[in-house]
C-alpha cells in the first residue's frame, strides 16, 4: 500500500470544485446563442390526438419554433434488453415516439417543444398550444391493465402484455412443495419510487454548421450509450458526428441511465433553430418524465422441511413496465430480479414466473439496486414470516440455510454461479456490531416510554458488473458490458486516465487515481481521471450496477499493466538489461538484484523524447487502451440489522438504530464506500417508512412534487454503523465487488421486518411499504380492536 | 424590465430584471454564479441556499426585485481566496459530500445554523436540516461535517 493507493481513506481530489461553487453542472452551461426550450406534456394518462394548432404560439414573443410529433418524424426511442416469454416468442415491444404520434400514454408523454429566447417565454407560449385530446380510460396497475376488456395502450401490445416469462424447475418446486412439512406464503407490493437525483435531468443541443457536428450535453451516466442510442436508431446521426457530454452530473441512481426524448429533441431542434438549445426539468417534470423504479406485485411460497432447511421457492410477480419500454427496463424483473432469489441460502429449487405489462403510467426501468431489492425483499420476508411460523429463532433460520463457507464456486438453480461469499461472517459482525444480544433490554427500555421497539435481519446478495458480455447476450442484451480505460502518461511523467465509466457522486477521480497511484507510484496529485465525454474517451459503457470498480477498474488495471510493459522494455534499453530482468517497484525500474534502476518519469520522458531508444523494435509514446469484459458477475453480500420504536398513539416509526455489514471485496477508498452505503441505506429506508408514487385510477400521480412525494430527510435518519468483512471476487485483477447498491437492497427488508416484529406481540404479521404512520396506526387499532360479535 | 442593485460578494451589482425573474435566476443566469443550484420548484430542496444580510434564505423563494439594496452572499463569495472556509473544510474532511449538488446549499444553510448555535447536538443538526435534501450521502456524514464545522469556525471565532 502506498500512501495515496489501495486501501487509503484519501480525501477526494473533486470536492474542491463543488464545495467552491466550481463544478460544471449541464445546467450551468451556457453555450453563445443559447436559446430554450419547454416540452409541453400530456395532463392525461390515456389519449388519443386530434388536431394540435400551434400558430399561436408561434407569433408569441420571444417564439423561434414550434414542433410537435408531426414535424419530428425520427426513429422511436430504442429498448435496449430483449426478454422471451415462456413460449419462446419475444416481448411485445411497441414504438416510443419521441414526440407523440397519434396518441399519449402517460401523464408526463412529450408532445410539442416550444424554443424561445428565454424559458419564460417558452413556458408562456406553451400555454397558447392548443390541442384536442379524446381522453381513453387508463389502466396504472398491471391486474387493471391485463384484464380482459381493459383499454389497449400499444396496437403492437396485444391485451397489455409485454411479456411472460419464466426461470427455474417447475417440476422439480412442485415436487418440493408436495413433500414440504411446513410452507410459509406472502403477498408483497413492492412500492413504484421515484430516483429523484437532486440534479434534475437537463439537455444542450448544438449544430455546428461549419463542421457537420453535434453535440450534446447532458445528465447522463453513460454518454457513449446516449450517443449510440440517440445516433444510431433515433436521429441516425454517425458517431464521428456526434458528440455527447455528460459533464458534472448531480447524482442519477439509475435514471440518468436511460435515454430520453429530450436528449434527441434538443439535438434535432438545434439543427433546425440554427441555435444551441437548453432544456431543463423542473422538479414536477422529473416526477413525470425520469424513469421510475420497482413497481412490483408478488405471490411468493417457501417450503420448508421440518428442521426449517429451505426446500423450494414459487415466487410469481406481476411487473409494471410503464407506458412504453425504457431503455433497460426489460432486464429488471427477469435477469437482475428472478435470478437472485436463492439469495444467501441453499434453497435447492426455484420457480419464478413474471408477467410484465404496458400501464398508463411513467416507464419504469432500473433504480438503486434494480430489481436485487425485489428479490431480497421478496426473501427476507418470507424468511422471517416462516421463522415466526415455524417457531424457529431467524437468526437460527439463516444459519441453517446459509451457504456453506467451502461451497464457492456455487451453482443457484436460478443461473448464477457465486464465485466468493462468507455470509456467516457478515450475518456474525452485524449482530455483534448491532449488540444484539442487548436488543431485550433496549426492547424494555422502550416499553417504559411506551413506545414499541421492534428488531429487523435481512441478508442479501446482489450480483453487479453484468457480465461477461456474451453471457449478457445469450441473455437479451443488446450491447456489450465491457470497460475501457486509456493511461496516456505524459512526457514529464504526469498522468490523464480517461475512463468509460462516469461519477455522479462515486468518486472516481480520486479512486481511480489511487489504482495508479498504487501501480505506478506517483502522487495522485499527478493524476487527473477523464470521464463522460465521447470526444475524449475511446468508448465507454458507463456506471450503473456497481460495475464502475469491477469493470471499470479492471480495465485500467489492465491498461496500467500495458504501460509497465512497455516500461520495462525501455527500461532494459536504457540500463542495458535484458527485459526478463526488469522490475518495476515503488515507482522505479529496476535490474533485479541490483541498485540499477531508472524512476518511472524518466522512462516516460525517454518514450517521448526518444534519442536513446530501441526505436526499431518499439514504438515512441507511452499511451495504452484497454477494454476489459469481465468473467463474471460479482457477488457483494451482507447483513443489515434494522431496530425501530413505534409510537403506539401516533403509528409513527422511527429508525433508533441501523447496523450494516458488508462484503464487497477489497476495498480501494473505505471513506468512499461507507459514504456509498450510507446513501443506499437511506433510500432503502425512504422506500420502507417513506416514499411511494401513487397514481389515482385516472392515471394522475397524486404524489408528484416534494409537497407529496416523502424523501427522507435528515432528521426521518439515524447515523449508521458500517462494518464490512472482505471475501475477495475471485475473477478480476483487484478481487473488487461494488459497493454502489448494497445499502439501497438489504435495508427495506430489515426495515419491514423491524416494524413487524415491534407489532407482532399485537397480532401483526404483515406491513406493507411504506410503513407510513396512517398505515401502522390502523394495524395497531385494528388489533388493538375487541373482535365484533358476530 | 426593472433595474435591481445589489451587493453580490461584496462587489456591486445591477441588472435589469422581469419583475418575475427569481434571485436564483439572478444569479446563475445573469450574474453567472452557477454554484447555486435548482433541484425543485417547490421551495423544498434547498439547493438554491444563499445569504441575504447574513441570513440563510433559499433564493428560490425570493423575487430578485426584493434583493434591492441587499447584500448577498452565494457559495462562490465563502472561501477565503484559496483557503476554503471551515465548514467547506470540514465538508471535504467528513466525505460531507458525493455529487455535489445540494452541497453549495447545505453548506451555505450550515454556515448560519453554525453562527446561531455553538455547542450543537446531533439532533439540532438534523432538525436544522430539514430545509435541505441530499439524495447520495443519508445525511450521515453532513451531520458530523457541520458538528465539525461548527466547532472549527467557534475556534476560529475566538
Amino acid at each position: 500500500m502506498t500512501a495515496q493507493g489501495i486501501g487509503v481513506a484519501l480525501r477526494r481530489k473533486e470536492d474542491a470544485r463543488f464545495l467552491t461553487g466550481r463544478g460544471t453542472y449541464t445546467d450551468d452551461i451556457s453555450r453563445p446563442g443559447q436559446v430554450y426550450a419547454y416540452i409541453l406534456r400530456s395532463p392525461h394518462a390515456h389519449a388519443s390526438l386530434g388536431r394540435i394548432d400551434t400558430a399561436k404560439a408561434k407569433a408569441a414573443p420571444g417564439v423561434l419554433a414550434v414542433f410537435t410529433g408531426a414535424d419530428m418524424q425520427v426513429g422511436g426511442l430504442p429498448c435496449g434488453w430483449g426478454v422471451k416469454s415462456k413460449d419462446g416468442t419475444p416481448m411485445a415491444e411497441p414504438p416510443h415516439p419521441v414526440l407523440a404520434q397519434g396518441k399519449v400514454r402517460h401523464v408526463g408523454d412529450p408532445v410539442a417543444v416550444v424554443i424561445a429566447a428565454s424559458r419564460a417565454e417558452a413556458k408562456d407560449a406553451s400555454e397558447l398550444i392548443e390541442i384536442d385530446y379524446k381522453v381513453l380510460p387508463a389502466a396504472v396497475t398491471v391486474a387493471d391493465a391485463l384484464k380482459p376488456g381493459a383499454s389497449a395502450l400499444h396496437e403492437k401490445a396485444p391485451g397489455n402484455l409485454c411479456f411472460d416469462w419464466h426461470i427455474g424447475d417447475k417440476g422439480a418446486v412442485d415436487a418440493a412443495f408436495a413433500k414440504a412439512a411446513h410452507v410459509t406464503q406472502i403477498e408483497i407490493v413492492n412500492n413504484r419510487l421515484v430516483a429523484n437525483p437532486v440534479e434534475p435531468r437537463a439537455a444542450i443541443g448544438e449544430f455546428d454548421r461549419g463542421t457537420g457536428e453535434y453535440t450534446l450535453y447532458t445528465t447522463s451516466q453513460n454518454p457513449h450509450v446516449i450517443r449510440l442510442l440517440m445516433g444510431a436508431f433515433v436521429l441516425q446521426l454517425p458517431e464521428h458526428k456526434l458528440r455527447v457530454v455528460a459533464p458534472d452530473v448531480g447524482g442519477g441512481f439509475g435514471s440518468k441511465i436511460f435515454h430520453y426524448a429530450e436528449e434527441a429533441i434538443v439535438t434535432w431542434a438545434s439543427a433546425k433553430v440554427g441555435k444551441p438549445i437548453k432544456w431543463t426539468a423542473e422538479r414536477g417534470e422529473s416526477f413525470a418524465s425520469d424513469a421510475h423504479g420497482r413497481d412490483h406485485v408478488t405471490h411468493a411460497e417457501l417450503a420448508l422441511d421440518k428442521n426449517g432447511k429451505f426446500l423450494a421457492l414459487r415466487v410469481a410477480t406481476l411487473a409494471n413496465m410503464g407506458a412504453y419500454l425504457s431503455t433497460f427496463a426489460p432486464s429488471v424483473p427477469t435477469y437482475l430480479y428472478a435470478t437472485l432469489l436463492a439469495g444467501t441460502y441453499t434453497t435447492p429449487a426455484i420457480y419464478a414466473e413474471v408477467k410484465a405489462a404496458f400501464t398508463n403510467t411513467v416507464p419504469v426501468d432500473a433504480y438503486r439496486g434494480a430489481g436485487r431489492p425485489e428479490a431480497c425483499f421478496v426473501i427476507e420476508r418470507l424468511v422471517d414470516t416462516a421463522a415466526r411460523e415455524m417457531k424457529i429463532d431467524p437468526v437460527e433460520l439463516r444459519r441453517r440455510n446459509f451457504i456453506a463457507k467451502n461451497a464457492y464456486p456455487y451453482q443457484t438453480p436460478v443461473a448464477l454461479v457465486y464465485d466468493s461469499g462468507d455470509y456467516f461472517t457478515t450475518l456474525e459482525m452485524a449482530l455483534k456490531s448491532g449488540d444484539h444480544a442487548g436488543f431485550d433490554k433496549r426492547r424494555q427500555d422502550s416499553a417504559k416510554r411506551n413506545k414499541l421497539r421492534g428488531l429487523g435481519i435481512a441478508t442479501y446478495i446482489e450480483a453487479c458488473g453484468i457480465a461477461p458480455s456474451a453471457v449478457a447476450g445469450a441473455l437479451g442484451a443488446r450491447a456489450g458490458l465491457y470497460e475501457t480505460a486509456e493511461v496516456r502518461v505524459h512526457p514529464t511523467g504526469s498522468i490523464t486516465l480517461f475512463t468509460g465509466s462516469h461519477s455522479h457522486g462515486q468518486g472516481h477521480e480520486t479512486t481511480f487515481a489511487q489504482l495508479v497511484s498504487e501501480r505506478l507510484g506517483i502522487p495522485t496529485e499527478m493524476i487527473d481521471v477523464v470521464h463522460g465525454d465521447t470526444n475524449k474517451i475511446p468508448f465507454g459503457m458507463g456506471t450503473y450496477g456497481s460495475r464502475s470498480l469491477a469493470v471499470g477498474g479492471s480495465a485500467v488495471v489492465k491498461a496500467l499493466d500495458k504501460v509497465v510493459n512497455k516500461g520495462k522494455k525501455i527500461a532494459a534499453h536504457l540500463l542495458e538489461a535484458s527485459e526478463a530482468d526488469i522490475e518495476f517497484k515503488d515507482g522505479k525500474f529496476t535490474v533485479a538484484g541490483t541498485d540499477k534502476n531508472v524512476p518511472f518519469a524518466q522512462i516516460a520522458f525517454s518514450a517521448y523524447v526518444p534519442h536513446n531508444y530501441p526505436i526499431d523494435e518499439l514504438e515512441p509514446g507511452l499511451d495504452e487502451t484497454a477494454f476489459y469484459d469481465p468473467k463474471n458477475f460479482t457477488y457483494p453480500a451482507g447483513c443489515h440489522i434494522a431496530e425501530v420504536e413505534i409510537d403506539r398513539d401516533t403509528g409513527v416509526v422511527e429508525v433508533v438504530k441501523f447496523t450494516a455489514a458488508d462484503d464487497f471485496g477489497r476495498i480501494i477508498n473505505p471513506m468512499i464506500v461507507e459514504g456509498q452505503v450510507h446513501g443506499g441505506l437511506a433510500q432503502g429506508i425512504g422506500q420502507a417508512l417513506y416514499e411511494n408514487a401513487i397514481y389515482d385510477e385516472d392515471g394522475q400521480l397524486l404524489s408528484g412534487s416534494f409537497m407529496d412525494y416523502c424523501m427522507p430527510r435528515a432528521d426521518h435518519l439515524p447515523s449508521f454503523s458500517v462494518a464490512t468483512n472482505v471475501t475477495l471476487c475471485t475473477h478480476n485483477p483487484l478481487g473488487v465487488k461494488g459497493c454502489g447498491e448494497a445499502g439501497a437492497i438489504g435495508s427495506p427488508a430489515a426495515v419491514i421486518n423491524a416494524v413487524v416484529n415491534a407489532l407482532a406481540a399485537l397480532g401483526v404479521t404483515d406491513m406493507d411499504m411504506p410503513a407510513t404512520p396512517e398505515r401502522v396506526w390502523r394495524a395497531i387499532a385494528e388489533h388493538n380492536m375487541p373482535k365484533a360479535a358476530e | 424590465m426593472t433595474t435591481v442593485t445589489l451587493t453580490v460578494n461584496g462587489k456591486p451589482a445591477t441588472a435589469q430584471v422581469e419583475p418575475r425573474t427569481l434571485l436564483v435566476q439572478l444569479l446563475r443566469e445573469q450574474l453567472g454564479l452557477t454554484g447555486t443550484h435548482v433541484g425543485c420548484d417547490t421551495s423544498q430542496c434547498g439547493a438554491c441556499v444563499v445569504h441575504v444580510d447574513g441570513v440563510s434564505v433559499k433564493s428560490c423563494t425570493l423575487l430578485a426585485v426584493q434583493a434591492e439594496g441587499a447584500s448577498v452572499m452565494t457559495i462562490e463569495g465563502l472561501a477565503n481566496g484559496n483557503d476554503l472556509h471551515p465548514m467547506q473544510a470540514a465538508f471535504r474532511e467528513h466525505h460531507g459530500l458525493q455529487c455535489g449538488f445540494c452541497t453549495p446549499g447545505m453548506v451555505m444553510s450550515a454556515v448560519d445554523f453554525a453562527k446561531r448555535n455553538k455547542k450543537p447536538t446531533e439532533q439540532q443538526v438534523r432538525a436544522w436540516l430539514e430545509g435541505n435534501l441530499c439524495r447520495c450521502t443519508g445525511y450521515h456524514n453532513i451531520v458530523k461535517a457541520i458538528l465539525a464545522g461548527t466547532e472549527a469556525m467557534a475556534r476560529t471565532a475566538s
